[in-house]
């Protein structure tokens, strides 16, 4: 059994890579052209996650230069996920059809 | 708390799953950025309570400063810019992203792990993602200093110099072993460390110098997906699910963003990365033979009033001139008078894919007027007139012709099928690929020299006056 569990173990990342990875090659695969630059902001923002790793590298800094590194992560990921985030925004409140708004 | 915190990340990751596939239709798209944003928020307040938080009050106050004035600054940037200045502003919050992670692999990388070391594969990642985020840092200020048009980058030749490239390979085989070196040896030396994050952000800055303003879309997608790809491999360091899935997503569709990006350009991502138009033109070009012929605007807006079919092929002078309010308001006056309106939108006009699609639905043309290069492509021969605002290159039939010219092959829009072609252009110069271009000369075309806005403006009066 304690086999078996470390092999799950291991290929669990491994799944997960495979799997999240075909799911961002559908997502994009079937996105008409006009869409382009909105989603590219999109997936920008979404890797904006990377703040709350920041935050944790912060959290667990010692030394100050540790804290000092980990101040800018988290001032970089908060920017990446803020400015993704309304840029993204801005860009798709523009999209609307002459045939009115539907949802 | 772990449960919760990974229960939060999880539906995270749903939220972000369902924000991109929302985003990926026009008319579901903006609550789409909505779905995804709050499942950043979520997992932004749940990680404050995050079990690897151990040290003292002192850095959560660090925390909450970090996120005010990381947060604030890019809010305001994002607020402020003008639509036209969107590709720049996503390359430097894209850059962020990268720094960030590369920032995050530099605390793992410097800590005293004592006897607690990760194994070997962790400190392999670190050093892989900290190496890929840099590199997608200076490569997007160097993206953004370009699109910006920053004096400093603003002469793409003065980048460029025999055995750049081999140079380029010694810093990055440099980086590459050196970063081995870190990761094998379990090594936290301050000293190694910064050589190798010097070392990353130079190649990372060498790499995009030279790249031209044209092909900034595809290397700022390609700089977004290895951004998504640090993301991911900084998450595996951290055992941060929400992290890995998310920056997979964004690795796999930046990728392959990328890669369409290319192809429309019929260029591959080698070809944008290791060399550059200047050197590929060779052979003799083909003559362009003919004159220009100049038109006034009101002339030129009485041949479109009297069209049954105007087809608008909007390319970057549009966006600079800030055009597109104005050519709808013609547009509109246009359609009062039972003209058909289509707009043509080339794959790769304007800076990024899409570009003219954000500029002409932010003034309010509706994107079922808006075409794809394969829907309208066939219509041209049966429009009355193409107007053409400040395009050039995609609109170049030596595209087709001409195998000595830099851009045979890429696919263009057959413009110069049209009765008559109508040019909006600032001045009489060349393209971003520097070449002449044969559909100016023809003789069903005019030339409308002038500032996109302006002339705009004279059409409208134009037709205006013709009552």
């Amino acid at each position: 059994m304690e086999v078996m569990k470390q092999v799950v173990e291991f290929f669990s990342p491994i799944y997960i890579l495979m799997l999240a990875g075909f799911l961002g090659y559908e997502i994009i695969g079937k996105v008409p052209v006009i869409l382009h630059t909105p989603l590219m902001s999109g997936t920008n923002f979404v890797h904006g996650i990377v703040l709350v790793g920041a935050m944790v590298a912060l959290g667990q800094a010692v030394t100050p230069l540790e804290q000092a590194i980990g101040f800018l992560a988290v001032l970089l990921g908060a920017g990446n996920a803020v400015g993704g985030y309304f840029v993204t925004e801005r860009m798709l409140e523009m999209f609307k059809s002459s045939k009115g708004q539907e949802k | 708390m772990g449960y919760v915190i990974e229960t939060i990340y999880f539906l995270t990751a749903v939220l972000f799953i369902v924000g991109l596939k929302r985003m990926s239709h026009p008319t579901t798209a903006r609550s789409g950025i909505v779905w995804a944003g709050y499942g950043m928020v979520l997992a932004t307040v749940v990680s404050f309570t995050h079990p690897q938080i151990q040290a003292g009050p002192g850095n959560y106050v660090l925390m909450i400063a970090a996120i005010v004035i990381g947060g604030a600054i890019a809010w305001y940037g994002a607020k402020k810019v003008a639509m036209t200045a969107m590709p720049q502003m996503i390359a430097i919050y894209n850059g962020m992203g990268g720094g960030a992670a590369a920032a995050i692999a530099a605390v793992e990388l410097l800590k005293n792990h004592g006897d607690a070391a990760p194994e070997t594969h962790v400190f392999i990642m670190a050093v892989a993602g900290a190496l890929i985020g840099t590199v997608a840092f200076s490569g997007s200020v160097v993206a953004f200093g370009k699109l910006q048009e920053l004096k400093f980058f603003k002469d793409d030749a003065k980048f460029r110099f025999t055995g750049q490239q081999k140079l380029n390979a010694t810093i990055f085989g440099a980086a590459v072993v050196l970063g081995l070196v870190i990761a094998l040896s379990h090594s936290s030396s301050g000293a190694l460390i910064s050589v190798f994050f010097l070392l990353a952000l130079a190649f990372g800055a060498m790499m995009a110098l030279p790249i031209g303003g044209a092909d900034m879309p595809v290397v700022i997608s390609l700089f977004n997906a290895f951004t998504g790809l640090a993301v991911a491999l900084e998450g595996f360091v951290l055992g941060n699910s929400a992290m890995i899935i998310a920056g997979i997503i964004v690795g796999s569709s930046g990728t392959l963003l990328t890669l369409m990006m290319a192809k429309a350009m019929n260029r591959s991502v080698s070809n944008v990365l290791f060399s550059n138009w200047a050197a590929l033109a060779s052979g003799e070009a083909q003559a362009v033979t003919g004159s220009l012929k100049p038109m006034e605007p009101p002339d030129a807006a009485i041949q479109m009033a009297y069209a049954s079919k105007v087809i608008i092929v909007p390319g970057y002078g549009m966006a600079v001139a800030q055009a597109q309010h104005k050519i709808w308001e013609m547009c509109k006056l246009l359609m009062e008078r039972d003209v058909v309106v289509k707009f043509a939108i080339h794959p790769v006009a304007g800076r990024m894919p899409g570009h003219m699609n954000v500029l002409l639905a932010e003034a309010g043309v509706p994107y079922d007027l808006i075409f794809d290069m394969d829907e309208i492509n066939e219509e041209f021969s049966t429009a009355d007139v193409a107007l053409v605002i400040g395009a050039n290159d995609v609109v170049n039939p030596a595209a087709r012709t001409d195998k000595s010219s830099p851009i045979y092959g890429m696919p263009i829009l057959n413009v110069d099928h049209a009765k008559n072609v109508q040019v909006i252009k600032r001045g009489k110069g060349v393209g971003f690929a520097g070449i002449e271009n044969a559909l100016f000369f023809a003789d069903n075309t005019r030339m409308v020299y002038g500032d996109a806005q302006k002339v705009a403006a004279g059409m409208i009066q134009g037709i205006k006056d013709l009552g």
